[in-house]
């Protein structure tokens, strides 16, 4: 290690030889725009930092580059990447390849694109070992099994021979973890490992990365969006945003007394299990690299922005040992209490006694295979009732057959009086109109050849309501209602980002004037601060139109700051079904308990709520 | 349904051979009623002039005073035991009439296939890993114009350029004489397998360099560099499995083309295979020729389009573990 060649003002953290150590890196396209600026960190072994930005940050772009590894149209333009005090960039192709995989692995965001679907799970993890010199075939046998056991999968012969679809994303994500320790490297960059897989195998996933890296003494870098996922695995957290890291310091410093504004308000937009605080979105997008501001990138959208900060890009500031922040308040910032995280929600009372939507003894099926199981629900006028569970739970198949897209149903569900038909294209326009569904991914629901125009201005010709000029006026109305100009109706969904998509999805539900709208897991696929605007969104439109809905999730805090009912569903099952507050509060099922506990979540990291069994066990090192 | 369903591989080629033989049964039938258009045999063979006795004498002898029904059935009859009737033009029997045809066309198709489908999997992938650098722009340009090209212009342009204005190395007719066999005859096979397979390898070069592209796009094949592996284990053993799939498909619809397409290819060369045969029987009005023939090709689609598919399969495990 050459500490006596780093800058001044930067704390060695590590107590001796950190793991890796970045100094300056700094990464463009091929064309020499820079998108990566200036990043500097260290990581002591058996130390997990947490990367947290939002997409674009430049996150999976830093992850990638300690593999010495940049994506296509990328390169990395500058600075040192020293593994124990080997340099990176100074190294060979052969080199590199030797390095991969043995003292610096990954583990990729998309377990199911990420394993090589025609080969067996046995061979991908075999051919890792064979890659850097470990021929016999015996040796690799055990070491194969010995991983397998630590990541708690089935070690036999027969499991190995499974080709990736045959195994559940749990599984796939921890075949890659496998992979990824496999030949005891130093350094392991997991990129959003947890990203789509629901809380329970989120959770699981979690502590197997935690107590590898610990047992195994390995350095870990965790990138990830979701701030929540960091508190549960992460020492420390460097924050990123616009290609720079804006906040570095230990994990329960940036969540209880952060010097950015940029992580207040991202730890504001994180929904919270206690209290029911709404939450608050940030207003505005990051810029894209190229069009970055000569000054602090997030002045455009901060609420403490003076003159000066459009001056030149703010240094760090040192706040305390290993804590600094590049904003040139930020010795104010980190006086602040942590109070805007948004006024404790008061979610308005629904019309009791008027239920818009009752289903009675709804049993679904897929095939012969009975999947839910005699549902009741009630929906009243102007209430929002969240439909929770785990992937696999039956929750989406529900709401599918509300809507009648899943029609191989019986029981009863009636609209206020009517009782419907089992699908769709058995029921009238009309009530086809007052159904509407959102769905889950914004980038697959709107059809790209169709303007934003065309595809929220659609439920008006198809239910005949208004067209031409006055069409054309509601749908900019419309578009307005959701936080959008008019303007965007001549933009097609490949100039927008995922959550103007989806409120773009919201407009075209709403314009129908909807009895019930459906939200099938509408934010799963957005950034957090992003999600919060969008539940903000919704929170204001049912206040002011008072509409009631269907909320499709997997997330229990988002739950708490927007719906006042909640039914938590688990193998096909209703086992719970209540008021919000008294079930996150007080859960009376084993069931509920484990999938509070197994949300990564604020408090829990915190200690602001005791942990059940599972995410923040006594475990984290403090 | 449940017979459409399990059995494994074994099971989907006999339920694909089933449906094989249901296709070519409706195939017989397209045929024999197209070819009914082709005029009244009888009178085909005596010419205009025949008496109307002589006329009605053939058309018993040639069974075609029943039904047509009859007719159809008396024929497929024929098909499926192995006799395909007597050639109108030759009164041979059709079999022995198309046999050396059929093995002449097949050398020409099996010498093109096999030189243009490793030719072209090798183009399409080295142009995917060298995306956009030299050798990708030049093959990719010259698979397009060589696509666009007809194939009787190229087999003109050959023979001006190597048999006869430019160079004079080969034959510029290949005229197998009857009684001997193609393969005696290699430098008369080199002109028309080559318009072969440059009529074929432009398609299989060009989707084999799309799937390459998107399978060295994909996760799996990030991940295996970024697990350290040799480029060649990387490319050979993660890559080429996953891009191939799709090339199967589009290998199998031009190698049936082939058997198709041979007939411009073998005129322009007065090659005696099934093209010829084929041009000569419409032109003659020889209908059970015609018939075998068209006959023969379907079942040439058919048996293609199947290979293809189990080909598909064996290197899908997704598809596979799912029958």
């Amino acid at each position: 290690m050459t500490t006596d060649q780093l800058p001044a003002g930067e704390t060695e953290t590590t107590g001796g030889g950190a793991a890796v150590t970045v100094r300056d890196l700094r990464i463009s396209t091929t064309s020499g725009v820079e998108v990566v600026h200036d990043i500097s960190f260290e990581i002591a072994p058996g130390e997990v930092l947490g990367v947290v930005g939002e997409s674009g940050s430049g996150k999976t772009t830093v992850g990638l580059s300690l593999l010495g590894h940049a994506r296509r149209g990328l390169k990395i333009a500058g600075g040192t990447i020293l593994l124990g005090d080997r340099d990176i960039r100074a190294m060979s192709d052969a080199d590199l390849r030797r390095l991969r995989g043995s003292l610096v692995s990954y583990v990729p965001q998309d377990p199911a694109s990420s394993l090589n679907p025609a080969l067996r799970i046995g061979i991908q993890l075999r051919e890792v070992l064979e890659a850097h010199g470990s021929t016999d075939d015996k040796e690799n046998a055990a070491r194969i099994a010995e991983m397998m056991r630590e990541v708690a999968l089935p070690d036999d012969p027969a499991y190995l021979k499974r080709y990736p679809h045959q195994l559940s994303g749990g599984q796939q994500q921890r075949v890659g973890l496998a992979m990824a320790f496999a030949n005891r490297p130093r350094l392991i960059v997991l990129d959003e490992p947890t990203t789509g897989l629901d809380v329970t195998t989120q959770s699981t996933v979690l502590t197997t990365v935690r107590e590898l890296a610990q047992i195994h003494d390995v350095a870990a870098l965790y990138v990830t969006h979701d701030l929540a996922v960091v508190a549960a695995v992460a020492t420390r957290v460097a924050v990123m945003y616009a290609g720079r890291i804006v906040e570095l310091g230990p994990a329960d410093k940036l969540f209880e007394s952060s010097g950015h504004p940029y992580t207040r308000r991202l730890v504001g937009a994180i929904p919270r299990l206690t209290g029911g605080r709404s939450l608050v979105g940030i207003p505005g997008h990051a810029p894209s690299p190229g069009k970055r501001p000569a000054g602090c990138a997030f002045g455009p959208r901060c609420r403490l922005h003076v003159p000066e900060c459009d001056e030149k890009v703010p240094d760090m500031v040192p706040l305390g040992p290993d804590h600094s922040s590049r904003c040139i308040r930020a010795h104010e910032v980190v006086d602040f209490k942590q109070d805007d995280y948004g006024d404790p929600v008061a979610l308005p009372e629904p019309q009791a006694e008027k239920p818009v939507l009752t289903i009675e003894n709804v049993v679904g099926y897929y095939g012969s295979t009975e999947v839910l199981h005699s549902i009741n629900l009630t929906l009243e006028q102007g209430e929002i009732l969240a439909v929770v569970g785990e992937s696999g739970s039956g929750k989406t198949t529900t709401a599918r057959a509300i809507s009648g897209l899943h029609h191989s149903w019986t029981g009863s569900i009636r609209l206020g009086e009517m009782e419907l038909a089992k699908s769709a294209r058995a029921r009238s326009t009309d009530i086809r109109r007052q159904i509407q569904y959102i769905f889950q991914n914004p980038y697959g629901s709107l059809n790209p050849r169709k303007t934003i125009g065309e595809s929220v201005g659609q439920p008006l010709s198809v239910f005949k309501v208004a067209s031409g000029k006055k069409a054309d006026a509601m749908v900019g109305e419309m578009l307005e209602q959701v936080s959008l100009s008019a303007a965007y109706a001549r933009r097609y969904p490949d100039q927008c980002s995922g959550g103007e998509r989806q409120r773009v999805a919201i407009a075209r539900a709403l314009i129908a004037k909807p009895s019930i709208l459906i939200c099938d897991e509408i934010t799963s696929a957005l950034d957090v601060s992003v999600q919060a605007a969008i539940v903000e969104l919704l929170g204001e439109l049912q206040r002011e139109l008072g509409l009631s809905m269907v909320f499709v999730t997997h997330n229990l805090p988002l739950v708490r700051s927007i719906a006042q009912k909640v039914a938590v569903l688990a193998d096909g099952s209703i086992v719970e079904y209540g008021e919000t507050a008294k079930i996150l509060a007080n859960p009376q099922q084993e069931y509920t308990r484990h999938l509070i506990s197994d949300t990564p979540s604020l408090e829990v990291a915190t200690g602001e709520v005791a942990s059940g069994a599972g995410v923040a066990d006594g475990e984290r090192p403090e | 349904m449940r017979f459409l369903r399990g059995g494994g591989i074994a099971g989907f080629v006999i339920r694909r051979v089933l449906l094989g033989l249901l296709v070519m049964l409706l195939v017989s039938i397209i045929v024999f009623v197209s070819t009914q258009l082709l005029g009244d045999p009888a009178r085909a063979i005596l010419g205009r002039d025949a008496t109307p006795d002589r006329l009605a004498a053939l058309q018993k002898q040639l069974n075609l005073d029943s039904s047509k029904v009859g007719q159809y059935f008396h024929w497929l009859g024929g098909l499926l035991s192995g006799d395909l009737g007597t050639s109108l033009a030759s009164s041979q029997p059709v079999t022995s009439v198309l046999g050396a045809r059929i093995a002449n066309s097949a050398v020409l198709v099996v010498l093109a296939a096999v030189i243009s489908v490793p030719i072209s999997i090798a183009i399409g992938s080295y142009a995917a890993l060298r995306r956009e650098k030299v050798f990708d722009t030049v093959s990719s340009n010259l698979m397009l114009v060589l696509a666009a090209l007809p194939e009787f212009v190229v087999a003109v342009l050959l023979v001006i350029l190597l048999s006869t204005n430019v160079f004079h190395l080969l034959p510029a007719i290949s005229p197998v004489p009857p009684g001997t066999h193609a393969w005696d005859y290699p430098d008369e096979l080199v002109m028309p397998v080559a318009t072969l397979v440059i009529a074929v390898a432009p398609y299989v070069s060009r989707i084999m360099r799309a799937s390459m592209i998107e399978v060295l796009e994909s996760d799996y094949v990030e991940m295996a560099r970024l697990k350290g592996l040799p480029e060649r284990t990387v490319l050979i053993r993660h890559a080429l499995p996953n891009a191939i799939g799709p090339v199967f498909q589009v290998i199998a619809i031009n190698l049936a083309y082939l058997a198709g397409g041979v007939v411009v290819i073998e005129s322009v060369f007065n090659y005696p295979g099934i093209g010829l045969a084929l041009v000569d029987a419409v032109n003659n009005h020889d209908i059970p020729v015609v018939q075998a023939l068209a006959m023969l090709i379907a079942a040439v689609y058919v048996v293609l389009n199947l290979l293809a598919d189990v080909a598909t399969i064996l290197v899908t495990p997704r598809l596979r573990t799912r029958l």
